[in-house]
């Protein structure tokens, strides 16, 4: 099967990969995936807790090429929107700008459930309720 | 002058020898004629093509000509010989003995035997990739007829006692098949000193060409038959009816014969190449073979590489160098390779293998381009993967409480 250019790129020059405090109060850390299923994400946010706005995202994922693109496009995506903004990236966004085939839309489900996950642990951190997300569909 | 891309997947296919292509040729062009007509210089000429391969394919194997019958591959042959002798020896018994590593190829062929009445034991394999011979001998019952085993596993190279199993098997008078698919041409395989009663084999894995293959069937001590399983003209004895693929029964045979006298020399070459590939690449830290390293194929490597995706890491250089990897990220049911979970792997190890399979044209520059690509690649990915990170933190992996998915 042969990769998107985009997918390709992303690979070779990952944007964002790294770690944050994951003990800093403004910092969301979303860890999805098994190590069985051969995908793992981690996700963070950084959040500027007076206005709300994403300032820094990091990114680390063991996975195919897919998984790190999305993961890698998702970090790209939520810097500079607001944690209600980011809310609404939706994993069918990632498939078509990666043109990830069917075979791969799972990475995209798994790169919104990181960032949801990553919401929810940032709102935990600050005493906000976590928001209840339904089962994403393709799982 | 090193050519990219290398190949690196002759487990898969082997490229043909242009030796082979050359003896194959006429018999696409002038000599077309179908083995089986007997009445006009066309057929003799194919018909006696067709025995000098069977003479240099049975050479090769230690068999007798006439034990040798032509199939389109390894997967006809294993279909023929294993559904052949379940139909032909029903009065016998209905139980056949067999291994979870298996090739699908058999494994589906024993599931299909089950649904038609057959009863199939599948044995477990030690972490090294063996079978357990008292655990096979302790699953022979009166109503056993057959023991399938493989000669040597396609995805890890472990070859299995084959000699052992089949004195097992005769002291019970039970028959041994076996998928020698990936050891004959790369190892000595010979019916007689290893009792075998039938094997599958075929060319497109030793520098022969696709879509021709053969069963051997012995014809003594036991005479051993097998139900046909296609309805023709009765060609191959009966055993096997369908026009003779000739030109590529011409390259199976020549295949062989470069086979029988290039083994020895070829085997040294490649399994010192093999060892300098795996020896490099597990300095790495955290990279494991898996198989028994002594008893394997010379030309063959497996090795995984912890908190690494098998794909992922493909993808950092299956431009320039072709190879299979145990994960399965692109079927639908995501799993990783049966095989490196029945040797007791972990689904994170199983996801995280690379496979090796070496050639008679692999050159040391391609193992050295290899090795450094295939570093950089995991050094790379690893500090891109979280589980990596983790484990560095001294993390135990088995604790956190994974999200199903």
């Amino acid at each position: 099967m042969a990769y998107s250019e985009k997918v390709i790129d992303h690979y070779q020059n990952p944007k964002n990969v790294g770690t944050l405090d994951k003990s800093s109060k403004n910092v969301g850390t979303g860890l999805v995936g098994a190590p069985e299923c051969g995908d793992v994400m981690r996700l963070q946010i950084e959040v500027n807790n007076e206005t709300g706005m994403i300032t820094d995202a990091k990114f680390k994922t063991f996975g195919c090429g897919s998984a790190i693109a999305s993961s890698s496009l998702a970090t790209e995506w939520l810097k500079g929107k607001s944690v209600d903004e980011a809310l609404k990236i939706d994993n069918m966004t990632i498939v078509e700008e990666l043109n990830l085939p069917p075979v791969k839309i799972h990475c995209s489900v798994l790169a919104e459930d990181a960032i949801k996950a990553a919401i929810n642990d940032y709102r935990e951190k600050n005493g906000l309720e976590k928001i209840k997300f339904e089962e994403s569909v393709i799982h | 002058m090193l050519k990219l891309p290398i190949y690196l997947d002759n487990n898969a296919t082997t490229p043909m020898d242009p030796r082979v292509l050359e003896a194959m040729t006429p018999y696409f062009l002038q000599n077309f004629g179908n083995a089986a007509s007997r009445n006009h210089p066309f057929g003799w000429a194919a018909e006696e093509a067709v025995d000098y391969s069977r003479e240099q394919v049975a050479k090769l194997i230690g068999a007798d000509p006439k034990e040798i019958i032509f199939t389109s591959g390894a997967t006809e042959a294993d279909n023929l010989g294993i559904k052949g002798v379940f139909e032909m020896y029903a009065s016998k018994g209905n139980h056949i003995i067999t291994a979870t590593t298996e090739h699908k190829a058999v494994l589906d062929t024993c599931k299909h035997i089950e649904k038609s009445g057959g009863e199939v034991t599948y044995l477990n394999v030690q972490p090294d990739g063996l079978i357990d011979l008292a655990e096979l001998e302790a699953a022979i019952k009166p109503t056993t007829i057959l023991i399938s085993i493989m000669y040597a596993n396609n995805e890890i190279g472990t070859v299995m006692p084959i000699k052992e199993i089949s004195s097992i098997a005769r002291k019970h008078g039970v028959l041994v098949f076996t998928d020698a698919t990936q050891a004959v041409g790369k190892i000595p395989v010979n019916v007689n000193k290893d009792g075998i009663d039938l094997m599958a084999f075929t060319a497109h894995k030793m520098y022969g060409p696709k879509g021709v293959g053969a069963l051997y069937v012995r014809r003594k001590n036991p005479r051993v038959k097998v139900t046909a399983q296609m309805d023709g003209g009765g060609h191959e004895r009966g055993m096997r009816s369908g026009t003779l693929n000739v030109p590529g029964i011409v390259g199976f045979g020549k295949a062989c014969e470069l086979c029988m006298l290039e083994m020895e020399t070829d085997s040294k070459r490649v399994s010192a190449l093999r060892d300098k590939l795996e020896n490099a690449l597990l300095t790495l830290e955290e990279a494991y073979v898996n198989g028994n390293r002594q008893y394997r194929l010379p030309h063959v490597a497996n090795i995984s590489f912890k908190h690494v995706e098998g794909e992922g890491l493909l993808m950092g250089f299956n431009k320039n160098i072709a190879l299979s990897s145990g994960s399965a990220c692109t079927s639908a049911s995501l799993e990783p390779s049966y095989v490196l979970k029945a040797l007791g792997l972990g689904d994170d190890l199983a996801h995280s293998s690379l496979r090796f399979g070496l050639s008679r044209f692999t050159t040391e520059e391609e193992i050295d381009y290899t090795i450094k690509a295939i570093s950089d690649t995991v050094l790379k990915l690893r500090e891109m993967s979280p589980l990596w990170e983790m484990y560095k933190e001294g993390i135990d992996l088995n604790s956190i409480q994974w999200a199903a998915h």
